[in-house]
């Protein structure tokens, strides 16, 4: 029967999923959805579904089939796909040619499933989730140079190009990042690709206190030695990280340094001076261990396999302290990433009462929160991403200026968006 | 005035006018409201000259609250709102209508707050953007996009034309230095999008904001980040025999994995016209010359430096210069920087495009300009932000002579075009405004613009907030008025454009 539906082309339309390859396709499927106002769940590889509100699609349009690299030009810095593209199928050829994507899309596989998922670059741009890089490369949306999509009417519609510069129109690349698939379905995805760094190092502090990690990331980032990760895991978490020279299993704060090789060493050198760090509060990972460390960080490894609901916060450096005094519980629970800016913390239980209180403190510190997994009995009732009135009723206006018939992802984000 | 087909005007609202005036003088301290000839006569035109209009009364508001209040005054009572900043834009996004109310935000010029912790400034839109990096420099900080006019145009005005420069390849351009703004809706609701945190909850607001030249809000404060200045900048200065060997010299460094923080290429004819101006001393009997320019830390910056040499050499280079001051590398820029000015003293009048390419097609689109330019008889000279894609080609012209000027913008549409067919775009960092509106069909169909349109009017129903401007109104191709210098007198002559 799995065997039968992957033969399905979108044609026909009795079926509860489709799993169009062709453009062609998509836009007859959405032309069809319009027509009989069928909603439709926007889905890939299946890596961040479980993120948003349950809401209820008749259909499924499974773009997992709709990949493939349509053009990457290496010294134009950009790399044009099909928005079903794996995220490893794109990673792969650009390592072949020394380039990254340099937002470090997260892993969210090892969280949900146990397992590495990196999931396509059409739920990684629907979700504009960044990894550590975030504070000095921007996010997703930053990368996003131009895109082809289907609206909610079956119209193509384009936006952007593949040349950094471009202020041609209304900047839709943005507005649709981190819009979970409620406003368009990307079809083509024109990202900015960037040079790996030569080397990178790590700079690891052992220290289990939070304010003091706070003050190492902050005069960190404020330094000219220019660092492009800064994370502090609190003394439960430092046993996760099995590496030659971590020579310490409690807390620590990394910060990483890329660049050119003799650079790397000098800026580590100066660093270590800077904060005042005196010989053995500190050790240096090579590159080949601080891929690891930062992969384990951006894919989220700590959580690997934790029973318990997991937020995703984000606050001005200067309000996290307090954040995280007022909300946690013990050190099992948290991780902070983006050199200060953004919290990982999980909780045993989550009910309206405490989420409620969640809410409250994030938005008094400047921030906002999402909520990233989240047990089943509570999701139905749970708002998982913040919003205020006025901004509620903005999204309305634009949700209906894309999708005027409220045919995807219907209420994923928000009830009646 | 060239004849530019703008909304319909509102006899209606002409002949209110009175009423209007003392109507917005209840809402704002009556003497920031002008509406006398003399007083109006100023705000006529911003940074694209070729086009004037008076508007019906200009308002000078001065708290977030007045400017909900005349929005929403305006919005009840259909009259039509063009918002200002500094007046300084190359496309003429600000240009009045003749019955419309000019909001002009000059009286929002205070810095709110620097947040070194958060390494962000709090601004009021009026602010011009050096003024930013002036107001922290001392603690060794600084705002990264560096517009050429940054000493008189507003960081307000960036966001709305979401606005590049010489650092924008390794810096990005506004969009992505902005952390939040507070924007008020044409019904007068008063709105934060993002803040002091990265990104956002829901819809990404601040980034549709960015860029949407004034059509979908006033914008009343601004949140920025800042960064800390890098340790070391060095330049190098580099003469190629031919454009192609420049260009590959580019597209190499950048496939070795160095990003430059500028890189500029100047062609003959610009590199001739700046040495006799300026005295520059660049190299002239260069096809192309180029700046490559780095910052960072010492050893990285020397790196970077050695590869760009091995691959200039490679690539035939002429001659080469690294700086060894920063006496020396501002010398080197200083060439540059007076590259159009230069142009002004070859011929009585000069315009300046505004295309964006991809960086391997540099050749290929000036082999065409220098076709065009033969075809319609015209100088040329060509500066290239060769980084990001960003030519600013100039042509030649005589404005008192009718078919000069006709020639002259039927060259610059032709450019334009040609950048578009070889992957680029319209404009990179001077926005569309009214000067390329109706080029918009080369670049975007039917239903691209539609839903461009539909997001206007669900923010702007009876789309009263800066009408004419971005979208075409009449679907042609028309050949329309670039950044016009006559007789080497811009409309502001001290502010810098590169």
């Amino acid at each position: 029967m799995e065997e039968k539906q992957n033969f399905q082309t979108s044609l026909d339309f009795n079926q509860n999923i489709f799993k169009p390859s062709t453009r062609e396709e998509i836009v007859e499927i959405v032309r069809n959805c319009y027509k009989k106002s069928i909603p439709l769940e926007i889905s890939g590889l299946q890596s961040k579904n479980k993120i948003g509100r349950n809401f209820q699609a008749e259909k499924t349009l499974d773009l997992s089939n709709y990949k493939g690299i349509i053009d990457y030009k290496p010294e134009e810095l950009y790399i044009k796909v099909k928005a079903g593209t794996p995220i490893s199928e794109i990673e792969e050829a650009l390592k072949k040619n020394n380039q990254q994507l340099a937002f470090e899309p997260n892993d969210f596989g090892y969280l949900f499933s146990g397992e590495s998922n990196s999931g396509s670059i059409g739920g990684v741009v629907a979700c504009n989730f960044a990894g550590s890089r975030r504070f000095k490369v921007g996010s997703v949306r930053d990368h996003l140079l131009g895109f082809q999509g289907v609206n909610g009417k079956g119209e193509t519609i384009k936006s952007g190009g593949t040349v950094v510069k471009n202020v041609t129109g209304y900047d839709l690349c943005k507005i649709l990042s981190g819009s979970f698939g409620t406003l368009t379905i990307l079809t083509e995805i024109s990202i900015k690709v960037l040079p790996k760094p030569e080397t990178s190092k790590t700079l690891i502090i052992k220290n289990p206190h939070v304010k003091k990690a706070l003050d190492y990331l902050g005069q960190s980032l404020s330094s000219s030695t220019d660092p492009s990760g800064g994370v502090f895991y609190p003394d439960y978490f430092g046993k996760n990280f099995i590496l030659n020279d971590l020579t310490h299993d409690g807390g620590l704060t990394g910060i990483r340094i890329e660049g050119p090789m003799n650079s790397v060493d000098q800026r580590i050198d100066r660093l270590s001076k800077e904060l005042n760090l005196i010989d053995n509060e500190f050790s240096v990972l090579d590159s080949v261990q601080t891929e690891i460390f930062w992969n384990k960080t951006k894919n989220l490894e700590v959580f690997k396999n934790s029973k318990s609901n997991l937020i995703r916060i984000v606050v001005p450096i200067s309000e996290t302290l307090q954040v995280i005094q007022k909300l946690k519980k013990d050190d099992l629970n948290y991780f902070i990433d983006w050199g200060g800016n953004l919290i990982w913390m999980a909780f045993d239980h989550l009910n309206s009462k405490i989420l409620a209180e969640i809410k409250e403190i994030t938005k008094n510190h400047q921030g906002y929160y999402t909520l990233i997994k989240i047990e089943d009995d509570f999701k139905a009732s749970a708002d998982i991403f913040t919003i205020d009135p006025i901004k509620y009723k903005i999204s309305e206006k634009i949700k209906k200026s894309f999708d005027p018939k409220r045919i995807f992802n219907p209420g994923k984000m928000y009830t009646g968006i | 005035m060239s004849s530019l087909q703008m909304p319909k005007i509102d006899s209606s609202i002409l002949s209110k006018k009175d009423k209007i005036v003392s109507d917005i003088g209840r809402i704002v301290n009556s003497k920031n409201v002008l509406s006398h000839p003399d007083e109006l006569r100023p705000f006529e035109t911003d940074g694209l000259t070729a086009y004037r209009q008076m508007p019906l009364v200009v308002v000078m508001p001065e708290t977030v609250e007045e400017v909900s209040n005349v929005l929403k005054y305006c919005n009840e009572n259909k009259v039509k709102v063009v918002p200002r900043g500094a007046g300084t834009g190359l496309s003429g996004g600000s240009l009045p209508l003749e019955d419309c109310v000019l909001m002009a935000m000059g009286k929002f010029n205070k810095i709110l707050e620097i947040d070194y912790e958060n390494r962000c400034v709090v601004t009021q839109p009026c602010v011009t953007n050096l003024a930013i990096t002036h107001a922290v420099q001392d603690k060794g900080f600084y705002y990264a996009p560096d517009p050429s006019s940054q000493i008189a145009c507003s960081i307000g005005g960036n966001v709305a034309e979401n606005s590049g420069g010489v650092h924008s390849l390794k810096y990005g351009a506004t969009t992505n230095n902005l952390l939040g703004i507070e924007v008020v809706l044409m019904d007068g609701t008063i709105t934060k999008f993002g803040g002091k945190a990265m990104d956002s909850e829901g819809y990404d607001f601040l980034g549709l904001m960015t860029g949407s030249e004034g059509l979908l809000g006033v914008i009343t404060e601004v949140t920025v980040k800042i960064l800390k200045s890098p340790e070391i900048v060095k330049a190098a200065l580099i003469g190629f025999p031919t454009i192609e060997d420049a260009g590959n010299c580019v597209a190499e460094i950048i496939a070795e994995g160095c990003i430059p923080a500028g890189m500029e290429i100047m062609d003959k004819a610009l590199t001739k016209a700046t040495n006799d101006y300026s005295k520059a001393g660049y190299p002239t009997d260069a096809e192309a010359m180029m700046i490559v320019e780095f910052d960072g830390t010492e050893h990285e910056v020397e790196a970077y430096i050695e590869k760009a040499k091995q691959i200039a050499e490679k690539n035939n280079s002429s001659s080469l210069k690294v700086s060894k001051s920063n006496e020396e590398r501002l010398k080197f820029w200083a060439g540059r920087k007076a590259a159009f000015p230069a142009c002004g003293v070859l011929a009585p009048d000069y315009m300046c495009m505004d295309g964006s390419i991809p960086r391997g097609k540099l050749a290929e689109v000036l082999r065409e300009i220098t076709r065009l330019s033969k075809k319609y008889d015209l100088p040329v000279a060509n500066a290239f932000h060769a980084g990001d894609g960003n030519l600013h080609p100039l042509i030649m012209f005589d404005a008192n002579d009718k078919n000069s000027l006709k020639k002259c913008e039927e060259f610059g549409a032709d450019i334009l075009k040609y950048c578009v067919k070889v992957g680029g775009a319209l404009t990179g960092e001077h926005g569309v405004g009214i000067e390329k509106r109706e080029l918009m069909c080369e670049a975007f169909n039917d239903k691209d613009i539609q839903q461009q349109l539909t997001i206007k009017v669900a923010l702007d129903p009876n789309s009263l907030l800066n009408p004419g401007k971005v979208y075409p109104i009449l679907r042609k191709c028309a050949e329309e008025g670039r950044v016009h210098v006559h007789g080497g007198k811009t409309k502001f002559p001290d502010i810098p454009r590169f």
